[in-house]
């Protein structure tokens, strides 16, 4: 009893229930999808009972895997096709927003910097509706992967703004002056000294744009033309209650395997990159601070 | 001139891209919800001008949420799972953003790595796993069943309001607890430190210097998590694909995946709008301010 009362008055002590709690939630979090990666090698058609170990539903089904299954490979194929889109036009974007909007002090940039925050309190089924509605209605577009990429990456650019910007603000000009005032151009000091500094930001950016694409089901499923444009998440959504058998397991595995995959490598990027410009830290308690 | 163009010229892209694919899509909603159909073909035809705006479904809409008739049950289920998951949520959350804040030391790193997992795994990969050990003869039931507190087994897929608020927590969880932690992380230690000096018991101290400390965090993390929560349908869909637990998001879903009534639907986007504008002027307020007080510092 006297240990428990110490333990207890002792603020610095560790928190056994707080600890317990927190591993218990870990588990939780991670275990289910732990298992159902597991079943993506069960050797039967059921996704819960166990009958064996063996890769049919990757690639050994001659019809049903997800090597051989055109609709299965089609979904792969279009999620890592619209992450690499919506990278590529997205994190350009909010760079020069960011940039922009920290340096111009303009009277247009604080309704654009207001405006650039919306799409983040949006939720996404408002935001899905009104891109259907207006490229149906006013701009024509064919619904598929075009109206897929363009609805990404309107909810993209904004988080490419905070975190690019989060790293502007913590910057500041001094550099950029230094520069200019060694004789450097505008544009010279933004190239030779800026971006250099802002590397690591960018590099985050393209990790978070990333998962934002490859998670995304709500835009990308209103966007969808028909089932050549639908990726691992509508596929998951349309077949799950159905008899689907353990290679929608598979695909869904290969797409965590991909981003963990992307999101090591350039963790180890991002911290090579840090270490050359003196800073420490695996870019983990970085983003985990990220405030979006 | 040049000069004053320069810095403008870089948020230019990005802005105009977002009034081409925002904010022109915003107001075509209000224009095919205050629009009219087409007789023939069941099509919305958006009327631009606000001067010749229609409020025939706009106003039955209306005239559906009153209490007692279709969409206020809707409404009401909506608000219910919300707030009950909200509160999951926080329950388990807040916890875990204080342990990992305050008392993890060496695991830190490795926690904050199990903490984004979920983060790159796709949510409808985490809705999946969970239709496996819900299934019949899936993991949840033949454990309760060897343990003897099922004797046959439960129907979790079936529409159950348990399984939906289960799967919204744990759907959303992961998105509280970052922005949890970070506000509990930037409390410094000597502002608890004075607290116990003064003689502030653990409680008391965290009563009244934590709590009120990460007041504005706690508001805005959930204001985060609710937003989504409240235009949510696929978790509904993949969970429960009943009548009896539709929530307004399935109800708007409805409208646009069956084609058929889009005028309804988009006013029916409008409604929702309007009302959790409330919740999203609070996080721009509180965005805003605190962007404003890094700048300053």
């Amino acid at each position: 009893m006297k240990r428990m009362r110490d333990w207890w008055a002792n603020p610095w002590g560790q928190p056994r229930l707080l600890g317990v709690i927190t591993w218990g939630y870990m588990v939780w979090s991670i275990v289910p999808v732990g298992i159902a990666i597991l079943f993506s090698f069960n050797d039967g058609r059921s996704r819960s009972v166990w009958q064996g170990f063996s890769f049919r539903w990757y690639w050994g089904d001659p019809n049903s895997s997800v090597l051989h299954d055109p609709a299965l490979r089609g979904a792969l194929e279009q999620s890592l096709k619209l992450a690499g889109l919506d990278m590529l036009i997205s994190v350009p974007l909010g760079v020069g927003l960011a940039i922009g909007l920290t340096r111009w002090r303009g009277f247009g940039a604080r309704p654009v910097n207001f405006l650039m925050l919306f799409p983040l309190v949006t939720p996404e089924i408002v935001m899905a509706v009104s891109l259907l509605l207006v490229f149906v209605t006013l701009y024509k577009i064919q619904l598929g992967t075009t109206a897929q990429v363009l609805g990404q990456v309107t909810f993209s650019i904004s988080y490419v703004v905070i975190v690019v910007r989060g790293r502007l603000l913590s910057i500041g000009p001094e550099y950029e002056e230094a520069a200019r005032d060694l004789g450097a151009s505008a544009l010279g000091a933004l190239r030779l000294v800026l971006l250099p500094l802002l590397t690591p930001a960018i590099f985050a950016s393209f990790m978070v744009v990333f998962a934002l694409s490859i998670d995304d089901f709500v835009v990308t499923d209103y966007l969808s033309s028909n089932s050549s444009t639908q990726t691992v998440p509508i596929k998951i959504y349309s077949s799950v209650r159905g008899t689907a058998t353990p290679a929608l397991n598979a695909v869904a595995t290969v797409l965590v395997i991909a981003t963990l995959a992307a999101v090591t490598l350039a963790a180890v990027v991002y911290r090579i990159l840090n270490a050359r410009t003196g800073e420490k830290g695996t870019g983990v308690r970085e983003i985990a601070a990220l405030d979006v | 001139m040049i000069r004053r163009l320069f810095w403008p010229s870089f948020a230019l892209p990005g802005a105009i891209w977002l009034v081409l694919l925002f904010l022109i899509p915003t107001y075509a909603v209000l224009a095919v919800a205050f629009g009219t159909t087409d007789p023939i073909f069941n099509n919305p035809v958006p009327v631009w001008n606000p001067l010749h705006w229609q409020f025939a479904s706009m106003r039955s809409v209306l005239h559906e949420s009153l209490p007692g008739r279709t969409f206020w049950t809707v409404d009401v289920r909506t608000f219910a799972y919300v707030a009950i998951s909200l509160a999951g949520c926080l329950a388990v959350g807040y916890p875990v953003a204080y342990y990992l804040a305050r008392h993890a030391r060496r695991t830190k790193t490795l926690l904050l790595v199990l903490l984004i997992i979920p983060f790159w795994v796709s949510y409808l990969m985490r809705m999946l796993a969970w239709i496996g050990l819900l299934l019949p003869d899936g993991l949840v039931n033949r454990t309760l069943m060897d343990v003897g507190v099922l004797s046959h087994p439960y129907g979790w897929l079936d529409g159950q309001a348990s399984s939906v608020i289960l799967a919204l927590i744990y759907g959303y969880v992961p998105y509280l607890i970052l922005p949890l932690y970070a506000t509990l992380d930037r409390i410094p230690g000597s502002v608890l430190e004075a607290g116990r000096d003064l003689g502030a018991s653990p409680i008391r101290t965290f009563l009244h210097v934590t709590l009120p400390l990460s007041r504005h965090g706690i508001l805005a993390a959930s204001v985060l998590i609710a937003l989504p929560m409240f235009g949510d349908y696929y978790t509904n869909d993949i969970i429960s694909a009943s009548p009896r637990t539709t929530m307004i998001g399935n109800q708007i879903n409805l409208f646009f995946q069956e084609g058929s009534q889009r005028t309804i639907g988009a006013s029916l986007v409008i409604v929702l709008s309007v009302v959790l504008a409330v919740l999203m002027s609070y996080y721009l307020w509180v965005t805003v301010r605190a962007s404003r007080t890094t700048e300053l510092a």
